[in-house]
């Protein structure tokens, strides 16, 4: 571990992000690391309570219909088991989120396949198989809709009266009066696939119930209090009868954001049929069936250019599957809308957006949460621009790239700096990017693999759109122990990407301890207080500074009540805590979240300030298209990115590096292929993500600029590098092969329909 | 974990004799399990049907590679890791070699059995393009003796094969003529690594003279077997190798193959993929000149 020297620290010397810091920017190891590495780390299929019984969940097998009866087969001693049904929910049967359309359990109705309906429970779980294959549902099957386009159509209305989950209307000055008189119009159509989260670990939950303590659920989740508040819905309980306990999580990238909420009611309304505790937890086929993916998309651009290529108007439709439940379409469609334009500047911006609903399992939170998607069709778009107006796509794009100063499709103005020239700079020369397009455009001729080089430009808006932090008015802080640590006070949560370890960088950093003397509350309802969920790259920048300014007020407390002095040990400063604790009975400093100054955001013209702060990056693909497998390789990458302040150079490559490669299993690997609205593919054998072999070096390089917003001036980082793989990765086919692919996940299979649709004669090629 | 435990019985004799006695007191009712890389899966997703289970794990008798001047015999029982440490294949018999290092991840290779990838059947098998372009021999033991019969034999439908019910793979033989032959296997699988093939060629080829004299082609996920081209072979030999005739194998290849559209790629895809890899073997081989 480093050496963290605690003493002689000059305190306010961390007001400012500029200066130097000790802890902030280091790599110190992860806070639950050395647990990991033991294996003592304890995931909630480690985890038994005495009496412990296991549940297990008995879905719908046709993607619509009405529910006539429910067999249960006289062959089971039914009497040995708990079985729950929507009858038996004591509140009510939702799960709640922005809406409440989603029942907890199917009562009289199923609209997707695997939709929960019937609950049981057993002490030997192998008892649970047999007892599932003999309840027996008959329906009465209603036509079902599986695409945007059907849903579209809306001659079956599978969803409110329209099948509209939500939509949206963004302008800017008027695209309409562009078209007569552009030198060039361009259009082009999109698509991108649903992908699954592929968390190592799969979703499971443990529940208990008594009268007294009410409903307790220890889980893998990401959001305590989201699940606390769908809970309270469930169970009509008040929100001290409710506990939400996070256990060590394995994985999420956003799949544990809402689905918890519904495993965690199912397994208290067994807990409390059956008096006894109640574990779930899903096989990996049951969990890539049954949970949510990513929004699939369809995403039509219409651009008018001048004669050089400036932009003058863009014109962007944009439709996502939604699936058979809102969850978080409306909040998904909301980002996507928001990054479809790409970080250029345009005076005529309209874009039409719609989330549908269909009859397949609800789409959810996918790291990106939409901006992929949007991204995914601008950076293939500006390619297509490039080709039709015959200009160098890198010299399109900085000629039309937002600059500080210049207002954003919702006239945000950038007022924080935007040195995207700069990271394109810097991306062109680390990757080599000219004098590799030149050497492969000679060498392919005669070669049977195309090389090519592809580059898409991006930001990521940090934290949640629009007034969204507003509304969720966080609160977060510290408190001091008996035993002489700080303990930081969030519900954020551990599931991989670092948030223990940076929020305690935060902490130590703003109070002038060391690492070491600080450590983490458990993410517990009963103990931490609602700072949001851990979503949208907003830990580090939103709650980490909401961690900073409660250190800060801390050792100002102390200064004012318990005789802190200017300069101070970590021994001095755990006296004073002493002192202030006798004086006040706890030692405990919150705050709540605030605003940065001169933000206006209007959600129904959706005009203002849609974020806070952008983290900005450059993405490089080198690709190999084999014209005998018309298989793709990426076979390098180079990412460099702006996100504020590196918190912790090793986590932050880290997310970068993941990011990559999970976008690349977007891009080129990853197909969910459904069947009548169900996942056939739902094993790892024929879900194909990447390999190791599979995903090339990722060169990363930070410029830092920091966020005076920030903690520590860090923006977020997170989702970021899920945005840019995919265009780059068929920006770089196009180089290498002359053909634009629009669609993704692009499969040999798809690259192959094309050769022989254009009857590309391979065997001339390869010759 | 689907597969309910108490609902399958398993044994573990520890020597031949006594699994060939059960195979033959109870013919068809067990299940032999080698290192049950496909059998636990199965089990894992709830779909084994075989209720009784008689294990060939650490059974030495089916555990051996034994190299001889003019042949290699393995045992059934020889993983796909013991394959790969073995010098004489890495050598003699560089596709086997090559196969085994594809299949799966070490784990799995430290477990999976050369008898168990045969018996299990899969169109896709790794290991089964090699053998039968290196014209192998599968013997098989039951309390009767023994038997060969050619590995291009073996295979006689979808997960069918020409054994008896009381029978059990005892060894592949693998004859060291191949040498001196051109040697080609390449496996186009979903991703570059733990991947189950979409199509795959092996082919050994002898020129002399200009001409093919011998050529050999094995495919997995053409058919609903791994199964020699022969069709395609009979077209090449004999021949000149120049674009003719590189044509007329593509021709018969293409009437050869008949692969499927499933969860994992297309008919079409195979198809022409498989094309492709001819030609480009074919194209190499003319472009390399009259090596043997």
């Amino acid at each position: 571990m480093l050496c963290l020297n605690p003493h002689a620290i000059e305190a306010g010397q961390t007001m400012n992000t500029s200066e130097k810091t000790r802890i902030v920017g280091a790599p110190v190891l992860r806070k639950e690391g050395v647990q990991k590495l033991l294996g003592q780390a304890l995931y909630v299929d480690d985890i038994s309570r005495e009496g412990m019984i296991h549940g297990a969940t008995v879905r719908s097998t046709i993607p619509r219909g009405l529910i006539r009866s429910i067999h249960y087969d006289e062959r089971i001693d039914w009497d040995a088991f708990t079985v729950v049904t929507a009858a038996d929910i004591p509140g009510k049967n939702h799960i709640q989120l922005i809406f409440a359309d989603q029942p907890c359990l199917a009562d009289g109705v199923v609209n997707h396949c695997d939709e929960a309906i019937v609950l049981l429970a057993h002490a030997d779980k192998h008892k649970l198989r047999e007892a599932m294959a003999a309840v027996r549902i008959e329906y009465e099957a209603l036509p079902a809709v599986f695409t945007i386009e059907e849903s579209e159509r809306r001659e079956q209305i599978v969803w409110g009266t329209d099948n509209l989950l939500k939509s949206f209307l963004l302008e800017k000055g008027d695209v309409d009066t562009v078209w007569a008189n552009a030198a060039h119009v361009v259009e082009g159509e999109y698509r991108t696939g649903a992908q699954e989260h592929l968390y190592i670990e799969n979703n499971g939950m443990i529940a208990e119930w008594s009268e007294a303590e009410g409903v307790t659920v220890w889980g893998s989740l990401q959001c305590p209090y989201y699940v606390h508040k769908s809970l309270l819905a469930v169970f009509d309980l008040p929100e001290n009868k409710v506990r939400v306990i996070q256990t060590e999580t394995g994985g999420a990238f956003g799949g544990k954001e809402d689905f918890p909420s519904t495993l965690a009611a199912h397994a208290a309304l067994l807990a409390m049929k059956s008096g006894k505790p109640v574990k779930m937890v899903y096989d990996r086929m049951e969990d890539l069936a049954a949970t949510t993916k990513r929004h699939p998309s369809r995403i039509r651009h219409r651009t008018a250019l001048d004669k050089n290529g400036k932009l003058l108007a863009m014109d962007i439709d944009l439709a996502t599957d939604g699936g058979a439940y809102s969850t978080l379409s409306s909040t998904v469609l909301s980002r996507a809308t928001l990054h479809s334009p790409g970080p250029y500047v345009c005076p005529n911006v309209r874009i039409r957006s719609h989330a549908w609903a269909t009859n397949t399992v609800p789409y959810g939170a996918f790291r990106g949460f939409g901006a992929p998607q949007g991204i995914f069709a601008i950076e293939c778009h500006m390619d297509e621009i490039a080709v039709a107006l015959n200009m160098d796509p890198v010299e399109l794009r900085r000629g039309n790239f937002l600059h500080d100063g210049d207002t954003t499709a919702t006239e945000q103005v950038m007022r924080e700096p935007v040195i995207l020239d700069q990271l394109l700079e810097r991306a062109l020369k680390e990757s080599d990017f000219y004098a590799k397009r030149e050497h492969y455009a000679r060498e392919n001729a005669s070669s049977a693999v195309k090389r090519g080089m592809g580059l898409a430009a991006f930001y990521h808006g940090a934290g949640f759109t629009g007034s969204g932090e507003r509304y969720l008015n966080s609160i977060a802080g510290l408190d001091v122990t008996p035993q002489g640590k700080v303990r930081v006070l969030v519900a954020n949560t551990e599931f991989g990407q670092g948030t223990n370890t940076i929020l305690s960088q935060i902490a130590a950093e703003a109070i002038g301890i060391g690492y070491e003397d600080v450590e983490m509350a458990p993410a517990d309802t009963r103990v931490v207080p609602n700072s949001g969920p851990t979503v949208a790259s907003r830990t580090s920048m939103v709650v980490g500074k909401l961690i900073e300014r409660a250190g800060l007020q801390l050792v100002a407390w102390l200064r004012e009540e318990s005789g802190l002095e200017e300069r101070y040990s970590a021994s001095e400063f755990f006296a004073a805590c002493a002192r202030y604790g006798a004086a006040h009975g706890e030692v405990v400093s919150l705050c709540r979240y605030e605003a940065p100054p001169n933000i206006y955001w209007d959600d129904k013209t959706y005009r203002g300030e849609a974020y806070p702060a952008y983290a900005w990056s450059i993405h490089v693909a080198q690709v190999a298209v084999d014209t005998n497998t018309y298989s793709v390789q990426v076979e390098d990458f180079w990412a460099v990115q702006e996100v504020g302040r590196i918190l912790n150079p090793i986590l932050a490559g880290g997310q970068i590096e993941g990011g990559i490669a999970q976008a690349i299993g977007y891009a080129l690997y990853e197909k969910v292929i459904l069947q009548d609205g169900h996942m056939v593919n739902n094993q790892m054998t024929n879900y194909i993500m990447p390999t190791a072999e599979d995903v090339p070096p990722i060169h990363i390089f930070f410029e830092e600029i920091p966020f005076q917003h920030g903690g520590f001036g860090a923006k977020g980082i997170g989702e970021l590098p899920h945005d840019g793989p995919a265009p780059a990765i068929l920006n770089a086919i196009r180089d290498a092969t002359g053909v634009g692919y629009h669609a993704i996940p692009l499969m040999p299979e798809d690259i192959f329909a094309h050769f022989i649709a254009h009857e590309i004669n391979v065997e001339t090629v390869s010759a | 974990m689907r597969g309910n435990p108490d609902a399958h019985e398993l044994i573990a004799p520890g020597n031949l004799d006594s699994v060939l006695e059960l195979l033959a007191k109870e013919p068809s009712e067990w299940t032999p399990i080698a290192g049950g890389t496909e059998i636990m899966v199965a089990h894992a997703a709830g779909r084994l049907g075989a209720k009784k289970l008689v294990s060939l794990w650490g059974i030495d008798e089916l555990r051996f590679i034994k190299e001889k001047e003019a042949s290699i015999t393995i045992g059934a029982g020889a993983t796909f890791r013991d394959l790969r440490a073995h010098p004489g294949i890495g050598v003699k018999l560089p596709l086997l070699a090559m196969a085994a290092s594809w299949i799966g991840c070490i784990a799995n290779q430290s477990r999976a059995t050369l008898g168990g990838n045969l018996v299990n059947g899969s169109p896709a098998a790794d290991s089964s393009p090699a053998l039968l372009v290196y014209d192998a021999e599968i013997e098989l033991a039951s309390v009767r003796g023994r038997r060969r019969i050619p590995y291009s034999a073996f295979h006689t439908g979808y997960k069918r094969n020409a054994m008896l019910p009381d029978e059990l793979l005892f060894a592949v033989h693998l004859p060291l003529r191949f040498a001196e032959q051109r040697h080609y296997l390449r496996k186009v699988g979903t991703r570059r690594a733990m991947a189950i093939s979409k199509v795959a060629l092996a082919a050994t080829a002898w020129l002399e003279d200009g001409l093919i004299r011998e050529v050999r082609l094995g495919a997995a996920s053409l058919a609903p077997f791994p199964m020699r081209l022969v069709e395609t072979e009979v077209a090449l030999l004999g021949r000149a190798l120049n674009a003719e005739s590189i044509q007329l194998a593509c021709a018969a290849l293409q009437k050869e193959a008949k692969p499927i559209d499933d969860i994992r790629s297309t008919g079409a895809y195979r198809k022409r993929v498989a094309i492709n890899l001819l030609t480009e073997f074919l194209t190499a081989l003319a472009t390399e000149g009259q090596g043997r």
